[in-house]
């Protein structure tokens, strides 16, 4: 038993186990924290492969922005677990989420069959395949080749789409804020009316 | 299956140690788990030792500012004020409250204590000094500091109490706002050197003063003003210590810790304040390179000055108001940090960097 079999199997174990209780917990701060313990977790795997950039990014994007983000919205509503089971579901949308369950996990099958086939590799001009490189896998350099050369427009394509999340967000807190009457100190108004000139 | 840690570069001490293990005839693997495991005893012992004289350092200037002595009981100077002060926090009662989240309120000191600690793989305190050479050296850190604001958030809510909650929720906003400026400062440097490793950054300035990033005119003491800002922020210091200000929040996320849970706070707190210290001198103050004196001296030597910077930031500028902290990383910092590096791309592209 080598010394990466052992780390790979306590990390894999760690990431199931987080995985697990995260969807399992009542309390919406704990899954959070169990998602983030995965996510740690994910990024061992990441760097045992050599691939350390997409280790850190992994932990800097998730642990440290968004999952952050969650955690500071959950407080501030204040969600402890209080809140009841709500009503049981429907007989028929129950059979709509288990035939979804069985068809997600056929098709993960497939997929994970179909990436260990040769064809796949071998067909590396196609660009809908991921390609997998052995040498360099993972490296700043490589993934920078990947994003701002071949694949730049549907990157580009990507962020205005979450500017376009951003704007929605922006618009639905403000029109909250006019049903509410004026809520908050005179600073914080003044910047908004400056942002919207 | 690949290991990059395994091709890290070895202190000289502990290349000896490596061949006295090998001569028992240790299979390879475990090998590397004994030395790694010394090499961290030895760097945790440092740092401790290091957080130690910083507290007691932080007292005596804090007191000569406003015209006292500070501690003058224990020793020359009271030299072991902070030690008899650990070994009485090491005695005090754990007290907990009843209402608290069990486990959360149990993990977020020891979150924040191993935080504090894993930046240090990749921090060369001289030529050869350091852990692992990590490809990735400066973005590593920046992806293990991020825990640091995970565990007061998890100290902010485990303790159920409004104003430890209050303050854990302005340290989560604070460091995810100052988070943008200081990675973008961090970028010029980056730029100009080409890699992300912490040795190829100290040995892309070697060669004279005049080497040093901090004086690329004009990008450079630029980057430098923001990212000394941006860590004040992130390291959760006066001007930017809203998170525990005591006037507004008691104690902020560390009111309801005592004992040793609430030393182990205390010791992140000043060991992450001497990790930005140190990546400042890593980054813009030509890491190790000095003459005469050997590498660790000099890294350690510029390293106090960052940090009696920082002490000086502390004790003679007042606190920000929360909306004042916001908008003045939001609209002041991060324009200026992207307009630094738009210049600063804009001189390497026509070569008149030197």
């Amino acid at each position: 038993m080598t010394l990466d079999l052992v780390i790979f199997l306590i990390s894999s174990v760690v990431a199931v186990f987080g995985a697990t209780m995260m969807i399992t917990q009542r309390n919406p701060i704990a899954s959070v924290l169990f998602m983030i313990l995965s996510l740690l977790a994910q990024a061992v795997l990441y760097i045992q492969l050599g691939a350390l950039f997409m280790g850190a990014v992994l932990v800097i994007v998730y642990a440290g922005a968004i999952l952050v983000l969650f955690l500071f919205v959950i407080m501030l509503l204040n969600l402890r677990g209080r809140e009841s089971l709500g009503q049981p579901s429907p007989p028929i949308s129950l059979t709509v989420k288990y035939a979804l369950a069985v068809l997600f996990v056929l098709e993960l099958i497939m997929v994970v069959k179909s990436s260990f086939s040769s064809d796949v590799f071998a067909d590396a001009g196609n660009p809908g395949v991921m390609v997998m490189q052995t040498d360099n896998f993972g490296a700043v350099n490589d993934v920078a080749v990947l994003l701002f050369q071949r694949y730049l427009y549907p990157f580009e394509l990507t962020s205005i789409l979450l500017l376009v999340a951003i704007v929605g967000a922006v618009i639905l807190a403000q029109r909250s804020r006019d049903d509410d009457g004026p809520v908050d100190a005179a600073s914080s108004g003044e910047s908004e009316g400056k942002a919207a000139e | 299956m690949i290991w990059p840690i395994a091709s890290a570069e070895l202190l000289p001490l502990f290349s000896y140690l490596y061949e006295l293990l090998e001569s028992t005839g240790l299979p390879q693997p475990w090998l590397a788990v004994v030395v790694y495991t010394f090499l961290a005893a030895l760097v945790f012992g440092v740092l401790s030792l290091l957080a130690l004289f910083l507290v007691w350092w932080e007292r005596k200037i804090a007191a000569h500012i406003q015209q006292r002595f500070g501690p003058m009981r224990h020793g020359w100077h009271g030299w072991y004020q902070t030690i008899m002060d650990a070994v009485k926090l090491l005695q005090k009662e754990d007290i907990r409250v009843a209402t608290r989240d069990k486990t959360v309120f149990f993990w977020a000191p020891v979150v924040c204590f191993v935080a504090a600690f894993l930046a240090y793989v990749t921090i060369p305190f001289g030529e050869g000094l350091i852990v692992a050479d990590l490809n990735i050296g400066i973005l590593y850190i920046m992806a293990v500091t991020t825990f640091t604001v995970i565990s007061l958030l998890m100290a902010g809510w485990g303790s159920n109490n409004k104003y430890a909650l209050l303050g854990g929720m302005r340290s989560a906003a604070q460091v995810v706002s100052y988070e943008v400026p200081m990675v973008a400062s961090i970028l010029v440097v980056v730029l100009f050197v080409g890699s992300l490793s912490m040795v190829d950054i100290v040995q892309a300035q070697a060669g004279g003063i005049w080497n040093w990033y901090i004086f690329r005119l004009p990008y450079g003491p630029i980057a430098f003003c923001t990212y000394i800002i941006a860590a004040t922020a992130e390291a959760n210091r006066t001007p930017f210590d809203i998170p525990e200000a005591e006037q507004e929040l008691v104690a902020g996320f560390n009111v309801e810790y005592s004992g040793m849970k609430f030393a182990m706070f205390f010791l992140a707190e000043f060991v992450n304040a001497f990790t930005v210290s140190a990546i400042a001198v890593i980054l813009f103050f030509g890491g190790w390179h000095g003459a005469l004196l050997p590498s660790w001296m000099w890294f350690l030597g510029k390293t106090f000055g960052i940090v009696l910077l920082l002490m000086l930031f502390r004790w003679t500028y007042p606190r920000l108001r929360v909306d004042q902290l916001m908008e003045f990383s939001w609209k002041f910092l991060v324009p200026v940090t992207f307009a630094n590096i738009i210049i600063a791309a804009w001189f390497k592209y026509a070569g008149w960097y030197w």
